[in-house]
């Protein structure tokens, strides 16, 4: 199941909080260039599995690959300027402006004696016109809606440059129109060129912007591959525990998933 | 006072997934262990006046207490007696006291101690004996109240503010107490005749503890234990949020001040008889939450028993520890509470804590 | 050299400076002009304080006599009796300052200072212990403090665990041992003779008075190794820190190894601060809170804080001397009634912003 075309890979990963076991002897591959969602119920581990991806927690056992090095030798910041993260939960500094939490995104291409190149400021801008905040920029990050927030968040990481992008429950608690666009930007990143990693809760964004799919349940990978081979309604009854019907998207031609109607559901003794 | 309309579900507060109903079984095994907890604190009174410069054995202990004429008379009704009696009083007092605060505040760190009520009342008590030359319990008890009575007013418009952590309310607390406990060390500072009377009363100590002491205390904790009882009912409801108390027909804000009135009372008396003791507040409750679970109808009754047993034996500890010298009771809880306290925060999965 | 304006193309705050070689520097010019004005009103408090005392000296008579020009007397008083003084209450106040903005900021919050997280405490054990246990002098007063500082800040980083030492964890945990030291303080006072406690509350409230240059040299050279290390090579990654430690982690921070040194410094710079002063209590509280009121910056405003600690240390001392005529209250009188005054208003008007 590997993929030797794979930057980003993991072999054999167990993964723990503490003494807690979440999965165990996991094998990923991210193909390059694709946008990779990773599903599945709650605490299934599909967080866990981004964040050892990402390098935040170590492995129990196992490694993760990067560019053919195991990713726990790279140094921080050469790490940080090829793979970025989204994480679930970041705090923006009181008071802090967009434009600065933005320009934030530069530290890893900074140093003592480098502190705002020309390059950051180009970047910081183009950033922020990508994800449609440049026109919030010199307000405080407080004042803003979720969506708007989120947006700036992705234009931190957006600014470190990296080819590699992880995103950790991108859409929570945002609502649906701002949930759409904040898809929208990953699709659009994913076009140009990045490869892109989400956890996302909703299948059927899942299954509307994925390329690549991994389908998690109590810590191993159910399933993996494209929307159509892994959003059926055999798979999502065995990773979900919900009987259901996977009709075509009238949009998008994606796969759709209708739970069954609760008469049903309650007849098959569910 | 009708502090709820309606009866609170008895539900527990963390609603585990199965509520499971109020069977008799449980009432009757919660009410023996109620009477197994008395007996306990029973044979900890007879410790705490047997165990000491002079010891005596159950039996003399016992003669002294009930008969004028025998020869222990004087050594249990001068010293032991009152003693054993202000540290009831005290426990009692700090055990409600924890308990309340934890359920009002919905902060399983809350302690009287730690989170600067106490040092509100050492304070203003200090100033009083300080300035004002007021050296009776009747006369400073009253500044007690109001150092206590000011401190939990202030902690708890913090407390109910917006995304109020238990970590951010026990921060919180700890700057007021040691932003107290610097004014009390100043006062000392510039009246050394003070500072030799009070450096053995801020350390809280059961030692001098006099009969006229636990007359004078003994009404407030009375007073407080009934106001704390009377909480039980309505700060269940409480447990679930305001929002769901007010759905139950619970007034917060009433509660809130109910609650508000019942600590100052049981702390500002404890700490003015025998001065700012920490961690029993804390402990005691949440032992007794792994027996009984968070219905505080049962909680309050056991922590009324089971903390001034706490507190009588940490008593007798340092009677006996560093004989013929003794440690004060606050010094034991100290470094009996304190590591427990570190484990309860150091716990993985104490998320409720370190969110 | 050219520095930019005082914002950049993409709305970036700040001003910038860049040389044609590719090296570029970024600051808040109101940051700077903040600590550079609370550096003149520390010393300029400082030159009032060195003029004060019971042989009266004016400001320009003192400045003659630092910069060698006063006369024989002059010059003894100034530089043997009153600058050692300033120069600890100046270091003292620079170090609380900067360690106060480095907790507050690990911490993520408000009041995490070393008088809340037992820091302050464990150097108040140490002088205890040495005062009680040994009666020794100052000097051995002095490494009992930075012993005890330095002990606790061991014991508190072991018991947090290193994946602890984050906000939360650091607090709860500061503020236990915080607890447990409070009790053992006052069972040392109540051990000693009543002569040793009126010294050893002397010392556990933060005085000045009769300082010399022994007992400022070790803070002086603290600040001097760790005041540029702090300010100038972890700045940076503090800021980053502050977002919490996936971001971090994200841009590229090794967050423990920042961490453990960021909490290292701090704790060095706490436990000098005691040893020369006492633990001079809320010092480290306010200042980052007033310089971040001025600054209006986010991060941890290094530098202001720093000033402003000596700015408000040696003001303190200066209203200590002045406040009532014929008898010097110890510094740390005036700095914990007016932090303690601080907190609570600090406590009642940011308790809707949940940032308490």
């Amino acid at each position: 199941m590997k993929d030797a075309n794979a930057r980003l890979s993991g072999t054999g990963l167990t993964l723990a909080y503490d003494k807690r076991t979440i999965a165990e002897d996991l094998d990923v591959a991210v193909p390059d260039g694709s946008f990779t969602v990773i599903v599945g119920p709650n605490a299934c581990g599909k967080s866990t599995l981004l964040r050892a991806l990402a390098r935040i927690l170590k492995p129990a056992s196992g490694t993760v690959v990067l560019d053919g090095e195991p990713i726990a030798g790279w140094p921080a910041k050469k790490l940080a300027r090829t793979l970025g993260l989204l994480p679930q939960s970041s705090i923006a500094p009181e008071g802090i402006t967009v434009a600065d939490l933005v320009s934030r995104g530069r530290y890893p291409h900074q140093g003592l004696l480098r502190q705002w190149s020309r390059e950051d400021e180009r970047v910081v801008t183009e950033s922020m016109e990508a994800t449609g905040v440049a026109a919030l920029a010199d307000r405080p990050v407080d004042e803003l809606s979720g969506g708007q927030r989120q947006r700036v968040w992705i234009a931190m990481a957006l600014a470190q440059q990296t080819p590699l992008l992880l995103l950790d429950e991108p859409t929570t608690y945002l609502d649906i129109a701002h949930q759409i666009e904040v898809l929208d930007l990953c699709a659009r990143l994913h076009e140009e060129g990045r490869t892109v990693v989400a956890v996302l809760h909703d299948l059927n964004h899942a299954a509307r912007y994925a390329t690549h799919m991994i389908a998690m349940r109590d810590g191993a990978i159910v399933a993996e591959g494209g929307p159509d081979t892994v959003v059926t309604a055999e798979l999502v009854e065995e990773v979900f525990r919900l009987p259901c019907r996977v009709i075509e998207c009238p949009e998008t031609g994606t796969p759709l998933v209708v739970p069954a109607a609760r008469a049903a559901r309650v007849a098959a003794g569910t | 006072m009708p502090l709820t309309r309606t009866a609170p579900p008895t539900a527990p507060a963390r609603a585990p997934a199965t509520p499971a109903p109020p069977s008799s079984r449980r009432h009757s095994v919660r009410a023996l262990g109620l009477v197994a907890a008395v007996l306990l604190l029973l044979a900890v009174l007879v410790l705490s006046l047997a165990v000491g410069a002079k010891p005596l054995s159950a039996g003399q202990a016992w003669d002294g207490l009930l008969h004028r004429g025998s020869d222990s008379y004087t050594v249990v009704h001068q010293m032991r007696l009152p003693r054993t009696l202000l540290g009831l009083l005290a426990g009692v007092a700090l055990g409600l006291a924890g308990a309340v605060m934890q359920a009002v505040t919905r902060n399983p760190l809350a302690d009287p101690g730690l989170l600067g009520i106490s040092a509100g009342a050492s304070a203003a008590v200090v100033s009083a004996i300080s300035f004002l030359g007021i050296v009776s319990f009747a006369g400073f008890v009253w500044f007690a109240f109001a150092g206590a009575g000011a401190v939990a007013v202030l902690l708890y418009a913090v407390g109910g503010g917006r995304g109020a952590t238990p970590a951010r309310l026990a921060l919180a607390g700890s700057a007021l107490n040691a932003a107290l406990y610097s004014y009390v060390n100043a006062v000392q500072l510039l009246d050394t005749a003070s500072l030799d009377r009070m450096r053995f009363w801020t350390v809280g100590s059961l030692a001098a503890a006099q009969t006229s002491t636990v007359e004078k205390v003994a009404p407030f904790v009375a007073a407080g234990l009934v106001l704390a009882l009377l909480l039980a009912r309505p700060l269940n409801a409480m447990a679930m949020g305001e929002d769901a108390a007010r759905a139950l027909g619970t007034d917060p804000g009433r509660v809130k001040i109910v609650s508000i009135a019942a600590i100052t009372l049981l702390c500002g008396a404890a700490t003015a008889a025998c001065g700012p003791i920490i961690f029993v507040g804390l402990m005691v409750p949440h032992l007794v939450r792994a027996l009984t679970g968070p219905d505080l109808r049962w909680l309050l009754p056991y922590c009324a028993v089971l903390a001034p047993a706490l507190m009588l034996a940490a008593d007798v500890l340092g009677r006996v520890v560093v004989r013929p010298s003794e440690l004060q009771v606050g010094i034991v809880m100290v470094v009996a509470g304190g590591p427990v306290f570190l484990y309860f925060v150091r716990r993985p999965r104490s998320k409720a804590v370190a969110s | 050299m050219k520095p930019a304006g005082a914002k950049g193309a993409a709305g970036v705050k700040g001003a910038v400076i860049r040389t044609p070689n590719g090296m570029s520097l970024r600051f808040s010019p109101r940051a700077v002009a903040v600590a550079v004005l609370c550096l003149a009103v520390a010393l300029g408090v400082g030159v009032l304080l060195i003029g004060s005392g019971d042989f009266p000296m004016g400001p320009a008579d003192v400045v003659r006599t630092l910069l060698g020009n006063g006369t024989p007397a002059d010059s003894l008083i100034v530089n043997e009796i009153r600058l050692p003084r300033a120069a600890a209450g100046l270091a003292v106040g620079a170090a609380l300052g900067l360690a106060g903005a480095i907790f507050q900021s690990l911490t993520r919050n408000p009041l995490g200072s070393p008088d809340v997280l037992g820091f302050s405490q464990g150097a108040a054990t140490g002088v205890l212990g040495v005062i009680v246990l040994t009666g020794g002098g100052s000097a051995a007063v002095a490494a009992g403090a930075a012993a005890g500082g330095l002990l606790t800040g061991a014991v508190v980083y072991a018991v947090a665990g290193r994946h602890g030492a984050h906000g939360q964890r650091l607090i709860l945990v500061g503020i236990g041992v915080a607890a447990i030291l409070t009790g053992v303080n006052g069972y040392l006072l109540t051990q000693a003779k009543i002569t040793d406690a009126a010294r050893a509350v002397l010392w556990l409230t933060g005085s000045l008075n009769g300082r010399d240059w022994a007992d400022a040299a070790p803070v002086l050279a603290a600040l001097a190794v760790l005041g540029p290390l702090v300010v100038v090579g972890c700045g940076r990654a503090l800021r980053m820190l502050e977002m919490g430690d996936d971001a971090a982690h994200g841009l590229g921070v090794p967050i423990e190894r920042a961490r453990l040194i960021m909490l290292a410094a701090a704790v060095l710079l706490t436990s000098f601060a005691a040893a020369a002063a006492g633990p001079v209590s809320f010092v480290a509280l306010t200042a980052p809170q007033l310089a971040r009121r001025l600054t209006r910056a986010p991060g941890p405003n290094l530098l202001p804080s720093m000033c402003m600690g000596a700015a408000l240390l040696v003001a303190a001392d200066w209203a200590a001397q002045r406040a009532f005529t014929g008898h010097q209250l110890p510094v740390g009188v005036v700095t914990g009634l007016l932090g303690g005054g601080y907190l609570v208003w600090l406590l009642v008007t940011q308790r809707k912003t949940g940032r308490i």
